[in-house]
Parts: structure tokens; C-alpha cells; sequence
């Protein structure tokens, strides 16, 4: 049994799987092969195999037309045999991180969700995730004969590899009937706002006093060329901004070139988000913000007389805000 | 309807330090409590038993404090409570959780829905509950933000990154869910002294048919070679003079190539 599998919902998700499995692969000598699941997914071959998967085990089955992780663990463990892949690699995506416990449960194996980086050292595949609230990052490694790890989603971007060629296998999957109905899918408003992305974040805090105060915060990102996010506070408890703005543990994760972050104290629960920034900038008014220790500058003083002034000196802002 | 919320009983995460030189946090002594994810799944349980009648039972595990932290279960509304304190379960994986939590819904054996909250608030790896659904062999829903209970179905609306799915399980399911779901009432001072005289019961290995091996450190499948706080290389000035440290911020950013020219 030795083999690298990978799999994710998300076709380009699953090329970057693919673009760090095959270093992986190269190193550890293992084979390295993609799994394909559901109707039309097979069509994924020839992008997988151009990006390092030797083979493409693909399988459909009506249980796998909604989804539902015990259908989707199933099909994948019996891949996961026919392979006779020891590593499965999937993304920490909402899916995965459904899906990944359950497949390891089905294999006895040890698993590791949102890993944030994925290394070889001394032969031991070692993941890294944060743990205790953001506190810490702990370092891990599995020890059961499967190990299953679903990364963060876009850690490893797809690049093409030098070769070409691969072998498509069909799989007769065993899967029980389906259980879960799915009565309506709604998807949510295109996110105006994409602060996983944003070069440039202004982060607003519980320190704002109006929500019509917003449009000054709002200023100073136009005047950045960047976009706003906030904490939970502003998003989930005053819905003040949406909850796709909200960054930190439980909602986007983001790492800007520059972050800006105003009124809020520096809790880890939102700081985890902003962390990989390359360049942090906190504006508080209690000199004492834990966030002025994770900060590059900071400047100790009231929201509402930094932020205009600081428009007025960027080069894109307007001195009439 | 009878409910059984799985709960882990976590330090406050807000007063944990690190140690400057070492890195290290420092977790002695620190107060536990249960995680609000958690909360919101017990809220929900008790709620649905206000409105269908049933019985809500709250099962966690940890050290010996839970003995009193389950007490914030019950003045919640848990009806009991099944704590799981015993030596030999401390350094489980999250395998070793899910295989002890199945035991003892097994044991419990009278239920209609499981409720878990989507991940601890320490770990945040979500695996119990999708762990737990598969050793029980039932089906299960994640990232749950509005639920309700219809004629042996939950319906139940996911909350993925670009959609919402509505969907249908036919129970016994397990259902885990966010902070979205509800806000959980904080238990009048009556509650709280009802909560006294609930029962509790306090299973060990034995009680669950478990052996020493497998369970806790001795079956973890995770070795952990470090949990240190993140290395942060920042460099820390700070301007305490707001007019002069706009202006030397912008000097700065410009400095650093950060500003749109």
C-alpha cells in the first residue's frame, strides 16, 4: 500500500493538490493519482494528468448527485483500496472538511483539517494548522497507516508539470442509497467584496460608534485602492457590514500586502485572518491593544480623527471627507 | 424527540499567555467552559424539546472540572447529563473522542438527532462530528445555520462558501452548526439552582466496553512535535502622537512600496 491520492470538489483546487502531490510524490516514490467523482467529472482527466496524476480513478453513482458525506467517504475509501493509496489529499474547503473526517473514520486513519502548510522532513509528511484558538500553530504528523489531510483551500496554486499522459480507470462503486434530499440550493450574492483576495484590507472594529461612520472607513480603502472587512462584531452581532467581510477564525482568512486595521483591539479570534499580511498597520485608541504587538506601525489615537486626516495625506484621497 | 448534545469542555481561550522566551502557552490553571458553538447546539436541542416535548441529554468529556462545568448545560435545559472524566481517555485524538462519544450514545440508545457544534473553539478541526456519523453509521449535516425538525426529517440549511443548501435527512441524523443558528439564553438564578439536582451520570472505560488501548495517548493516531505560538517579526513602532504619526505612517508605507503611486 503506498500511493498519493487526491481529490476536491473544486477542479483548480485539486490541480494545485496535484502541482504539490507530485513533489511529494517524486519524494517519497509513491504514485501519484487523482480521484474523479460525480457526473462529468471525468472530463477532469486530461487536466489532472497534465499537472502530475499518473492515473484518474473515476466513479459515479446516483448516491454521489447530491452531496452527502457518508456517500462521498464511501466512494472514496473504495478508491482509496484500489489505489492502494496510504496519502489522501483533499482541500479544507466547507465540503472537505466534511468530508475528510469521515473518509479517515472509514480508514482508522489519523486526520488533519485546514492545514496550513504540508512538508517532508526526515521522511514524515509534518502538517502545520493554528490550534487553541490561534493561539499557537502545532506541528503534526500521522502515524496510522492512511493519513488523511485536507489543506487550506488555494495554499498550493496549479502549475502544469512536464508530463502528459495518463490512465484513465473506471470504478464500480458500492454505495448505498441516498438519505439527503436537497430541496433548494440559493447562492448567495456575488461577493461585491472579496477581501480573501483584497491587496489592500481595512479591517473596522467595535470602536465605531455609527454605522453611517462606515463611509469614511469606506473612503480610506477607495483612497488605498483596497476593500473593507470587519470582525464579528460589526458583521454577525451589529450587521453592519456582511458576514462575507468578516475576517479572522471562523470567516476569511486574508494575507494583503498592506492591512489596516481600525478600532480593534487584536484578539486572535480576528488576527489569525490578517497574520500572513506583509504589512500590518493597527489605528487604536488604547495604547495598551494587544493588536499594536503583532503591528509594523501603529498610531494610538480616536478613529474619527486619524482616519480623515490620514485620506487627506494618502495620494488618492480627498480632502473633502 | 430525544436529543443528545455532544459538548467539549475547552479552556477560555481569551486568557491563555505565552511565554515570551519559549514560545509556549500557559494553560495551568486556566478556567474551562464550553465553547459557544456548543452552546448554540444545546440551545437548539432545548428548544426543539419546548416545542415537541422528549428529552435532551448533554454528554461531554474532559478532566474533572466538567463536573461543574456541566452544570451550565443543565440550568441551560439539558434534562442529564453523561460525563466521561476518567484518567485513561486524556490525550485522545479526535478519533479516540468520536469512539468514545458513540459509545456512549450507544449506551444512551433512545435518540432521534444528534447536535454537535461545527468544531471546538480551541482546535477548531471539526472531526468529531463527521466521526461520530460514520462509527454510528447515520447521516449527517455540517455548517448548519437554521434548522427545523419535521416528521422524522430535519431540514436543515447548509452554509457553504458561495451557497446555501436546503436539505432533508431522514433521522436519526447527526447535525452540527454555527454561531448563526440561534443566540443561547443565559439561565435565570432558578435554572441554575434546579440544575443542582439533575442527574448526572459519570461513565468510565468499563461502563462503555472500552479497553485501556484504545483509548486516550496510548491510540492516537497524531503525534504533536510542537504547538508553539507563531514566530511574529514586526516591527512594532508605534506613534502615540496621532497628527505627526499620520503623516509619518504615509512616509512610511511609501517606504514600503504598500501605497497605489
Amino acid at each position: 500500500m503506498s500511493g498519493i491520492l487526491v481529490y476536491s470538489e473544486l477542479e483548480s483546487t485539486a490541480l494545485g493538490l496535484l502541482t504539490v502531490g507530485r513533489e511529494l510524490a517524486a519524494e517519497m516514490d509513491k504514485p501519484l493519482a487523482i480521484a474523479l467523482l460525480g457526473e462529468g467529472a471525468a472530463d477532469q482527466a486530461e487536466a489532472s494528468f497534465a499537472h502530475g496524476a499518473s492515473r484518474a480513478y473515476v466513479g459515479n453513482d446516483p448516491a454521489l448527485a447530491v452531496f452527502q458525506a457518508g456517500a462521498y467517504a464511501a466512494a472514496l475509501a473504495q478508491i482509496v483500496d484500489r489505489a492502494q493509496a496510504d496519502i489522501i489529499l483533499t482541500a479544507s474547503t466547507r465540503r472537505g472538511r466534511e468530508l475528510a473526517p469521515r473518509l479517515a473514520q472509514k480508514l482508522s486513519a489519523g486526520c488533519v483539517t485546514d492545514a496550513t502548510s504540508l512538508s517532508l522532513q526526515e521522511g514524515r509528511l509534518v502538517t502545520e494548522r493554528r490550534a487553541l484558538g490561534g493561539n499557537t500553530v502545532s506541528r503534526e504528523t500521522i502515524t496510522s497507516p492512511h493519513q488523511v489531510i485536507a489543506v487550506m483551500p488555494r495554499l498550493f496554486d496549479a502549475q502544469p508539470g512536464s508530463n502528459s499522459v495518463g490512465e484513465v480507470v473506471q470504478v464500480t462503486l458500492e454505495l448505498a442509497p441516498s438519505t439527503t434530499n436537497l430541496v433548494e440550493r440559493r447562492l448567495k450574492e456575488a461577493g461585491s467584496v472579496n477581501v480573501e483576495e483584497a491587496e489592500v484590507l481595512v479591517c473596522i472594529g467595535r470602536g465605531l460608534s455609527e454605522e453611517t461612520d462606515l463611509s469614511m472607513i469606506q473612503n480610506l480603502a477607495a483612497a488605498l485602492g483596497g476593500v473593507v472587512g470587519c470582525t464579528r462584531a460589526i458583521s454577525h452581532e451589529y450587521h453592519w457590514l456582511s458576514e462575507e467581510q468578516m475576517v479572522g477564525l471562523s470567516g476569511k482568512i486574508s494575507s494583503p500586502n498592506l492591512y489596516i486595521g481600525i478600532a480593534i483591539s487584536g484578539q486572535i479570534q480576528h488576527t489569525v485572518g490578517i497574520l500572513d499580511s506583509n504589512v500590518i498597520v493597527a489605528i487604536n485608541k488604547d495604547k495598551n491593544a494587544p493588536i499594536f504587538k503583532i503591528a509594523d506601525y501603529g498610531i494610538v489615537g480616536d478613529l474619527y480623527q486619524v482616519v480623515p486626516r490620514l485620506i487627506e495625506q494618502l495620494p488618492g484621497g480627498k480632502a473633502d471627507v | 424527540m430525544n436529543i443528545i448534545v455532544c459538548m467539549k469542555q475547552i479552556v477560555d481561550l481569551e486568557q491563555i499567555r505565552i511565554k515570551a522566551d519559549s514560545r509556549q502557552p500557559v494553560l495551568d490553571g486556566l478556567p474551562v467552559l464550553f465553547g459557544d458553538f456548543d452552546k448554540c447546539a444545546l440551545e437548539e436541542s432545548v428548544r426543539i424539546k419546548e416545542k415537541q416535548g422528549g428529552k435532551v441529554t448533554a454528554v461531554a468529556a474532559g478532566s474533572a472540572k466538567l463536573k461543574d462545568t456541566i452544570k451550565e448545560a443543565l440550568a441551560i435545559g439539558a434534562d442529564e447529563a453523561v460525563i466521561l472524566t476518567d484518567a485513561a481517555l486524556q490525550g485522545s485524538d479526535t478519533m479516540g473522542s468520536a469512539r468514545l462519544l458513540a459509545k456512549a450514545v450507544e449506551k444512551i440508545g433512545d435518540y432521534d438527532l444528534i447536535l454537535l457544534g461545527d468544531g471546538s473553539a480551541d482546535n477548531y478541526s471539526g472531526q468529531v462530528p463527521p466521526r461520530l456519523a460514520e462509527l454510528l453509521n447515520l447521516p449527517q449535516v455540517a455548517f448548519v445555520r437554521e434548522m427545523e425538525v419535521l416528521d422524522n426529517k430535519v431540514r436543515a440549511v447548509r452554509d457553504l462558501e458561495d451557497a446555501l443548501e436546503v436539505v432533508e435527512v431522514d433521522l436519526p441524523a447527526v447535525i452540527s452548526v454555527t454561531g448563526e443558528l440561534n443566540t443561547p439564553r443565559l439561565p435565570p438564578l432558578s435554572a441554575i439552582l434546579k440544575a443542582g439536582r439533575k442527574p448526572v451520570h459519570t461513565w468510565g472505560p468499563d461502563d462503555l466496553g472500552l479497553t485501556a488501548d484504545s483509548l486516550g495517548e496510548a491510540a492516537s493516531t497524531i503525534e504533536v512535535l510542537s504547538n508553539l505560538a507563531p514566530l511574529q517579526d514586526r516591527k512594532e513602532i508605534v506613534f502615540e502622537d496621532a497628527e505627526e504619526g499620520v503623516v509619518e505612517l504615509v512616509r512610511a508605507l511609501q517606504r514600503e512600496g504598500v501605497l497605489e503611486q
